[in-house]
């Protein structure tokens, strides 16, 4: 039973991870890159203009960095409730 | 050396070193022919996954796409990387720790059953064969232009590779063979970057140069790109030209499409533990970033070159456009291929190229004398004709001829292990004959991989009208059928098979017509397409290539009602998916 109860707070925080994740996912791509993009594109960032940035490069950066930081949470939460692999 | 030779050389290198691996690495059981052994480093797989999934639509397309439609463009940047993020987070960890073979397979347990297998598998048979029939094409492409031969040889050479190396290797020859195709593709797709950056901005790095400014000018090369662009009466570059949700749903249509592409998927079959899934996924992310951050760099700057060499001074003035005699060598190269070509329509034998579909610069043009534009560009050429436009050695050349040769081929053997593991796997050892000895089962795999890679060649050759829509149909399909029950498979315990089963249908069926319809594929004979493919008739101004977006939703809708009005799973199931999403 203890045993069930871990189990189900560890996928607690998971969800909590990834919802949280999913969001930044989200607004990187969909919020700057597309829906915010005429507004963003009043700001200058290098030579860029900042929405088509986002939607050009700046996403799939955040992208790289978000599953690489998923998987040090996650690898983190697994030795934390005890449920990593030997 | 002549460049023809050279290429020879290069090409037949590249494919000594993959049939090389390939017998070293030759699969010894099934667990080897489906998942490599299930033992691949997950750096290893990241680079391996980065060559499966970039094929020769991005190598060879997607730069070129990018140049011609600017801001939209970036569909196919955010959509085939953000796909990733949905793949690491929501799916890869726990395939991995489900820990069997194919995608199906999975599909059939979590549904507890058959029938939601085999639909997985025709939606996975579709799919595969639509995506594997362009990359055959494209390796034909590749062999016509740089080694001169009929696309047809071509083809029977780029089978008769994919054929050594997955047939007899499986899953673990392609890992090690997509580990060196990676390398050849990425060095062939960054060393004409880095020297078209260098002549126009001077600067290294293109996805630096993307953002500086133009050399000997004082504009950035963005706002030097949108203005020559829009000198000539086309959309600024960093505008777009699709309307806002359009471009929202094809977005979303690519990702979800992306996750739920079963060669991809496979791939996370063969790392040895959950965390190597999570890990991997990031290096797979990294590794195709190093080109897609390059391709829309390459976009802009060949963009502004190419503009730059027909327009050579001030818009509208007699001598402001290049005179037709003194055109560069690679305009005659690449004229040659029938991709580039020049139709004098004022006869003043100078190339006028702008854009005369545009109303409000037509009285512009015609007090120019400008009689339509006389410069079409197959926007393929961009990346291939880049090392000639900016004046590269041959080996350069052969290198880039190697490159999309990598791609396709790299691609190519993913989709045909896939197709063969689920006829193999799901269908005859899942369905038709259980009791199959594993030895047998290696054999019908690779049989199965052999019928398949010939089917693959013909719809290479003989391509279909489907083939050219694979962004609309294979990511459309894969985001709206498999995407769906995979993920709900895993965060839902309450879904069963009734509604997965009526889910992936409808997804499946609601999409395939919306695409028929516009565009008419498979039933040309019955009046498809029965509407004109413009935003005026598409449902709620969503065009076909991100309808799949729809189409998910609408699977996921049906199968969350299907399942609340029958039957609980079984007791088992539930244990399956505790047993899934726990590491240990």
């Amino acid at each position: 039973m203890k045993d069930n109860s871990i189990k189900k707070q560890y996928w607690h925080a998971n969800l909590k991870l990834v919802a949280g994740c999913l969001i930044v996912w989200f607004t990187v791509s969909f919020g700057f890159g597309i829906i915010l993009l005429e507004p963003l594109n009043q700001i200058r960032f290098f030579g860029f203009e900042l929405g088509f940035w986002f939607a050009q490069q700046g996403s799939i950066i955040c992208f790289i960095g978000l599953i690489f930081f998923y998987a040090w949470r996650m690898n983190h939460l697994d030795k934390k409730y005890g449920l990593e692999e030997d | 050396m002549e460049l023809k030779t050279l290429t020879y050389l290069v090409v037949g290198a590249s494919f000594v070193l993959y049939v090389g691996i390939a017998i070293w690495s030759k699969a010894a059981d099934t667990k080897d022919f489906y998942v490599a052994g299930g033992g691949v480093h997950p750096l290893a797989n990241g680079m391996a996954t980065a060559a499966d999934w970039m094929s020769a639509a991005s190598f060879i397309s997607m730069a070129g796409l990018i140049a011609f439609i600017g801001y939209d463009g970036s569909v196919y940047l955010m959509g085939w990387t953000g796909g990733y993020v949905l793949l690491a987070l929501l799916l890869a960890p726990y395939l991995r720790k489900f820990g069997k073979f194919t995608v199906p397979e999975f599909i059939g347990e979590r549904y507890y059953s058959r029938t939601a297998r085999i639909v997985a598998v025709i939606c996975l048979i579709v799919i595969s064969f639509t995506y594997v029939a362009g990359q055959m094409r494209g390796v034909g492409i590749v062999f016509s232009r740089f080694l001169e031969v009929p696309i047809g040889l071509g083809l029977v050479f780029g089978m008769g590779i994919v054929f050594v190396y997955a047939v007899l290797g499986g899953m673990k020859g392609i890992t090690y063979t997509q580990i060196a195709q990676y390398c050849v593709l990425i060095f062939a797709y960054t060393v004409p970057a880095i020297f078209i950056a260098l002549q126009i901005t001077g600067s290294a790095i293109p996805q630096f140069a993307f953002g500086s400014p133009v050399q000997g000018d004082s504009m950035y090369l963005l706002e030097k790109l949108d203005q020559v662009v829009t000198a000539l009466g086309f959309a600024a570059y960093t505008d777009g030209t699709k309307s806002t949700f359009d471009i929202f749903c094809i977005a979303a249509a690519l990702m979800f499409g992306t996750a739920g592409l079963p060669h991809v998927l496979v791939r996370f079959f063969t790392v040895p533990k959950v965390r190597d899934a999570r890990y991997s996924a990031g290096w797979a992310l990294f590794f195709i970033g190093l080109l897609y951050l390059t391709a829309p760099a390459v976009g802009s700057m060949a963009r502004l070159n190419l503009t730059q060499t027909i327009q050579t001074g001030t818009v509208g003035t007699e001598t402001g456009n290049l005179a037709y005699e003194q055109r560069p060598e690679w305009f005659r190269t690449w004229e040659a291929t029938g991709l580039l070509q020049f139709n004098d329509r004022n006869g003043d034998g100078r190339i006028q190229y702008y854009n005369d579909q545009n109303p409000d610069f037509a009285s512009q043009a015609e007090s120019f004398g400008w009689n339509g534009n006389e410069l079409t560009v197959d926007p393929d050429i961009i990346v291939l004709a880049n090392p000639e436009i900016a004046l590269l050695p041959n080996w350069v050349i052969a290198l880039v001829a190697a490159g999309g040769i990598a791609a396709a081929l790299s691609t190519a053997a993913g989709l045909l292990l896939v197709i063969s593991a689920a006829i193999s796997h799901d269908l005859l050892k899942g369905v038709l004959m259980p009791h199959i000895s594993e030895r047998k089962e290696l054999l019908a795999g690779r049989i199965s991989a052999a019928i398949a890679i010939v089917i693959a060649g013909f719809l290479g050759y003989y391509p279909p009208a489907f083939v050219a829509q694979v962004v609309a149909f294979a990511f459309g399909l894969a985001g709206a059928s498999l995407f769906p029950p995979i993920l709900l498979g895993i965060f839902s315990k309450r879904v069963n098979k009734e509604g997965a089963i009526a889910g992936m249908i409808t997804g499946l069926v609601f999409t395939y017509g919306y695409i028929e319809y516009f565009k008419g594929l498979f039933l040309p004979w019955a009046g498809a397409p029965w509407a004109e493919n413009v935003a005026e008739n598409w449902l709620f101004g969503i065009s076909p290539e991100g309808i799949g977006v729809v189409g998910a939703f609408l699977n996921f809708g049906v199968t969350i009602i299907v399942s609340q009005m029958t039957a609980k799973p079984p007791i088992e199931v539930g244990e399956l998916v505790e047993h899934i999403r726990s590491p240990r």
